[in-house]
């Protein structure tokens, strides 16, 4: 049954020291900055945080670095110009990092929400990213072997719920959203309305509510608190 | 052609090669160009990796919208037709060879099509990756836009990379400032030149050349 909470707070109170936790948003499109600041603010530590990026600026995931409270970040692309909160702390010594490219990020994520146990990509294949991983041949092809990222909790960010947790995003802010879902074995997702069961037309939910145990309205997100700078 | 040319005309003549009706990613940086010179009769579908394919011009003033961004997290516009999509799906789009064409820039790229524009290898740089060796891999054509020589005269056309490579055998066409290679399975053609001859390149450069067809 959907957990509705009545704050950011309340929904990511069972977040816990060591929990690896899915961020999802690319930049600050479908970051769930508020679920990120009450993260910040219960003191969950020691964290494996899988997004797209490594923070920006000041805010959101950035400052979750900035407080030490991220043991490790998977992600495809921690280097921005503004991500000056995660160049200290891995140049410090004090993050790991494991970097995937974007797709296979995806497709691992993916993977674990759909119960694959790994696929073979050619992502990556004859590069540095592939040292030390299985390979095969495919019909002449090079694949590299890569294996599904579970995670104890999902933060993602919605347009909309019902009381079913039935969820459909806006644009390109829906990117890791769907998969986070599926993937976490407790999704958090923070909604800017939330509808009666029934309002929302079956034929264009994107993620079914089965994926979805909290949600909580938090009814004008924070739009980019710094202005975004050319970053991929 | 007797000049050399730049990037805008660099950017065109691209755009021109692209077949119409094809389904394109275009690269951060210099391939974003050629947007700018694909006209509507091509009726070229753009595709952007964070989840949207009708991809329309960067947005202006009240079009700014934050949910609507490319991959280079620039806000962008969407064109009748567009459709959005999550991210497994836009790399399955990717890397299932549905794209006709992706179009990137390039550190290096060797004379049997590695490509290198992910990472200098300088030890103290941090590395990031982003959707680099998912494009190079996925498109049916991978082609790159670059300057054929570094600032110190060194071509960038090598018989192999010697930065970190970002895909294998996935370049099939380089447009330079000064030519236009094409990687065949007999060895790196040369397309046309500007402003210089396939001997003076020749002299140049260590990576065999072979004649246009």
């Amino acid at each position: 049954m959907l957990n509705i909470a009545q704050t950011a707070q309340e929904a990511v109170a069972g977040v816990h020291d060591g929990a690896t936790v899915l961020i999802g948003g690319f930049g600050n499109a479908g970051q769930p900055m508020e679920l990120i600041d009450a993260l910040l603010e219960c003191g969950a530590k020691d964290l494996t945080v899988v997004n797209n990026n490594a923070g920006q600026a000041d805010a959101g995931l950035a400052l979750l670095i900035k407080e030490r409270r991220v043991k490790k970040i998977i992600c495809s692309f921690p280097r921005q110009s503004d991500s000056w909160h995660f160049d200290t702390a891995y140049r410090a010594g004090e993050i790991e990092l494991e970097l995937v490219p974007q797709g296979n990020l995806a497709e691992r994520i993916r993977a674990a929400g759909a119960g694959i146990g790994g696929f073979f990509t050619p992502t990556g294949y004859g590069t540095m990213l592939a040292e030390g991983k299985e390979t095969r041949e495919i019909d002449g092809r090079g694949y590299v072997y890569e294996t599904p990222i579970h995670a104890d909790f999902a933060l993602i960010k919605a347009l909309k719920s019902d009381k079913t947790g039935n969820l459909v995003y806006r644009k390109t802010a829906r990117n890791f959203g769907p998969i986070m879902a599926a993937a976490a074995k407790k999704s958090i997702v923070q909604v800017s309305e939330i509808v009666e069961t029934g309002q929302l037309d079956p034929e264009v939910v994107v993620t079914p509510g089965i994926y979805v145990d909290t949600v909580v309205k938090i009814a004008a997100p924070a739009t980019a608190a710094a202005e975004q700078k050319v970053s991929k | 052609m007797s000049e050399k040319i730049g990037r805008d005309e660099l950017a065109q003549l691209v755009a021109k090669d692209i077949k119409p009706g094809s389904f394109v990613n275009l690269g951060i940086g210099q391939p974003t160009l050629v947007s700018n010179y694909l006209t509507p009769e091509q009726d070229i579908t753009l595709h952007t990796e964070n989840g949207m394919l009708g991809m329309g011009p960067v947005a202006q003033g009240d079009e700014i919208d934050e949910d609507l961004i490319n991959a280079g997290k620039i806000p962008v516009t969407e064109l009748p037709g567009a459709s959005y999509f999550h991210h497994a799906d836009s790399f399955a789009i990717m890397r299932g060879g549905h794209l006709d064409v992706c179009v990137l820039g390039a550190f290096q790229v060797s004379a049997t099509g590695d490509l290198a524009n992910w990472h200098t290898g300088a030890p103290d740089a941090i590395p990031a990756v982003g959707g680099a060796m998912d494009l190079a891999t996925g498109a049916k054509d991978v082609y790159v836009m670059m300057s054929l020589f570094t600032k110190d005269g060194q071509s960038k056309l090598v018989p192999e990379c010697t930065y970190p490579v970002t895909g294998v055998n996935c370049v099939t066409r380089i447009y330079t400032n000064e030519a236009v290679f094409l990687i065949t399975k007999d060895g790196v053609r040369v397309r046309e030149t500007f402003g210089t001859t396939i001997e003076e390149l020749q002299a140049k450069m260590e990576v065999k050349l072979l004649p246009a067809e």
